[in-house]
């Protein structure tokens, strides 16, 4: 009778056990288990910790940097916090970039060439992802190509190519002339339409493969009901693509945004965020002079103080785009599901 | 009857081809007028000697002198070229370990995941186009990290650890390059972050019940790690070596690149420009293809 009450009393409920009681029953299994978890995580805490600091490192001794004065700069005991507080960094940079101005045309241009670029991906990709025609294999290669073939390859020929523009020789037949377009920014535009701009082989590769993933019910629906080509990619399957065209939009955005490639090459006469920071500490020393008068060599850290605020006040638009938009840059790449 | 059904098959066939060229038709233009053309003018001005005048300019055939120039002449470009091709693999090796090591920690439940995905994603959009250039020769930063280095030489574990390597005597080549990563991590870092977005839907893809099934039967993470995430991304990895060998050669502070612009831009050799470029063009497409190629050899398709 004991005997069997004991058997009944030895399981009972979980709960009533102590912690290492129920360890001593697991055979060890339990505390090892936790033990391991705990240190674990302690590693892994340790190790993003690190590298996370790795990557913010930069940007926050940027920020510390730009609001010192160049005795600060000098001073040995001055690390992270400034001593002698100012904002006149950032009136210099201001002043050298002419930031307004400039802000403003690299706000319009990343705009308008990342629309274009997308409008045109969006539908160079659908035709490649649900369409059969011949040669199809031999478009998606040049596709790829154009992925590949580094825009420098063909700068020196493209800078003639605008140098005297001509379509066919209509130009020349009609002026006698062929058209001189360096300096205007008509064939930026001209190749973002043509899907020839910045990454636009990228773009057209993700929205590509995105459309291949939804299933063609949808289509075959609206063509049944008497919907045509066109209109069912613009009424159906536009909508359904939202997240990948929002995504190829910021990243085309971001780019054109920091590009100083292109932006050089075709629009170096209008003042942009990118190209005017590559010749921020160049234009420092004349500026100084001109706002002197004396011919003085700037010193090395305080070109790079304010190149540190230039370059702060360029990623601030980005950072806070990229805190609204975090979501749609990160997900969209990982439901585009990227396979070969 | 059954050929009136057949032919309106081949009606709507036609059709959708017609609208398949009708959609891809501007890459189709673009590609011929902004691509093409300027390739093969580029690669038949590397074979000439372009002279500009004012307003004009005509390429003057010289065969292949400028080939011959580049190699065997200039003092700088086949240096360049080498260094930078293997500096380039060593880099893409690092960059692929390195996210998807990160893409695995990333894949685990902890809290902050999505703040960390965020910030281990931020290099994207803010260590792009000039400001990449600009961050490589700050030589602010670049004297502090000397001070930094000089000063706590005797303290620092790395360094000891180096030390310790490097009398042991065993491969010291190699030790070196891993040294040389290890003290560029932060290049390495900013350069992977969207390699490590695809890894991570890539592990994320794979479905639990593999796992539990390899635990079930008393694998080992470690072998599991081996036996089922390594095979079932294994696509992954050639997507990410491609996109991680491109990228690294158009990086704007890329010493070919800054080579090839300083002799077209400053010099106003077109023709010596082309031909160093088309070098170059060559050389990289055939390492992606060929490094592809041994690449999808091993990679597994699940379906």
């Amino acid at each position: 009778m004991t005997k069997k009450n004991k058997e009944y009393k030895s399981i009972k409920p979980l709960a009533q056990y102590t912690y290492w009681e129920r360890n001593k029953l697991s055979g060890g299994y339990l505390l090892k288990r936790q033990v391991t978890d705990v240190v674990v995580s302690i590693c892994r805490f340790v190790l993003l910790f690190g590298m996370c600091f790795l990557i913010l490192q930069p940007i926050f001794n940027k920020i510390s940097v730009s609001f010192m004065t160049e005795q600060d700069l000098f001073n040995p005991i001055v690390i992270n916090i400034p001593e002698h507080f100012t904002t006149e960094n950032y009136k210099m940079a201001s002043a050298i970039m002419e930031y307004p101005k400039a802000l403003v045309n690299s706000l319009i241009i990343s705009l308008t060439i990342a629309l274009l670029q997308i409008a045109v991906c969006t539908l160079v990709g659908y035709g490649f992802a649900r369409f059969n025609f011949p040669l199809k294999k031999f478009w998606f290669a040049c596709v790829i190509l154009v992925i590949l073939i580094p825009p420098q390859t063909i700068a020196s020929s493209l800078h003639l190519h605008f140098r005297f523009f001509d379509i066919l020789g209509i130009f020349k037949m009609i002026t006698g002339d062929t058209v001189n377009l360096r300096g205007s920014k008509l064939p930026y535009y001209l190749m973002s339409a043509g899907c020839m701009g910045l990454k636009n082989g990228l773009y057209i590769y993700m929205i590509r493969q995105f459309f291949r993933n939804i299933p063609e019910d949808m289509e075959e629906a609206a063509y049944v009901d008497g919907c045509g080509m066109l209109k069912t990619f613009l009424r159906i399957m536009l909508p359904e693509s939202k997240p990948i065209v929002t995504s190829c939009f910021l990243f085309a955005f971001v780019w054109q945004w920091t590009d100083g490639f292109y932006s050089k090459m075709f629009l170096g006469s209008t003042k942009l965020v990118s190209t005017s920071l590559a010749r921020l500490v160049d234009s420092l020393g004349t500026f100084i002079q001109r706002m002197t008068g004396i011919k003085t060599t700037v010193s090395i850290a305080y070109s790079n103080c304010i190149l540190a605020t230039g370059t702060l006040m360029i990623i601030l638009p980005l950072i806070v785009l990229y805190l609204f938009a975090q979501r749609a840059f990160v997900e969209s790449i990982s439901s585009s599901g990227i396979k070969m | 009857m059954k050929k009136k059904r057949k032919n309106k098959l081949e009606g709507l066939q036609k059709r959708k081809a017609i609208a398949g060229y009708l959609f891809i038709s501007p890459f189709i233009i673009g590609f011929l007028v902004f691509m093409v053309k300027p390739l093969f003018q580029s690669l038949y001005m590397s074979f000439c000697e372009v002279e500009l005048g004012s307003g004009t300019f005509n390429p003057v055939w010289t065969g292949t002198e400028n080939l011959l120039y580049i190699f065997r002449v200039d003092p700088e470009y086949t240096r360049l070229l080498t260094e930078e091709m293997g500096r380039m693999m060593v880099y893409s090796l690092a960059i692929i370990v390195f996210s998807f090591f990160v893409a695995l920690i990333l894949n685990q439940e902890f809290k902050g995941r999505a703040l960390v995905r965020a910030i281990f994603f931020l290099p994207v959009i803010l260590a792009s186009g000039v400001i990449l250039g600009l961050e490589t020769d700050n030589q602010l930063m670049a004297t502090l990290a000397q001070q930094i280095e000089d000063t706590t030489s005797n303290i620092s574990i790395t360094d000891a650890l180096e030390n310790i390597l490097r009398t042991a005597g065993i491969g010291t080549r190699a030790f070196e390059q891993v040294f040389e990563i290890i003290d560029n991590i932060y290049d390495v870092a900013i350069a992977s972050g969207i390699q490590i977005i695809i890894f991570l839907s890539g592990l994320q893809t794979i479905s639990s019940s593999m796992y539990e099934a390899a635990d079930i039967e008393g694998c080992t993470k470690w072998e599991s790690l081996w036996k089922i995430t390594f095979p079932m991304i294994s696509s992954m990895f050639l997507v990410n070596w491609i996109y991680t060998v491109i990228d690294f050669c158009m990086r704007s502070d890329n010493e070919v690149i800054e080579k090839i612009q300083e002799v077209m831009i400053d010099q106003m050799r077109y023709g010596r420009a082309s031909a160093m470029s088309w070098v170059y063009f060559l050389l990289i497409l055939a390492f992606i293809g060929v490094s592809s190629f041994l690449i999808s050899k091993r990679v597994y398709y699940y379906d």
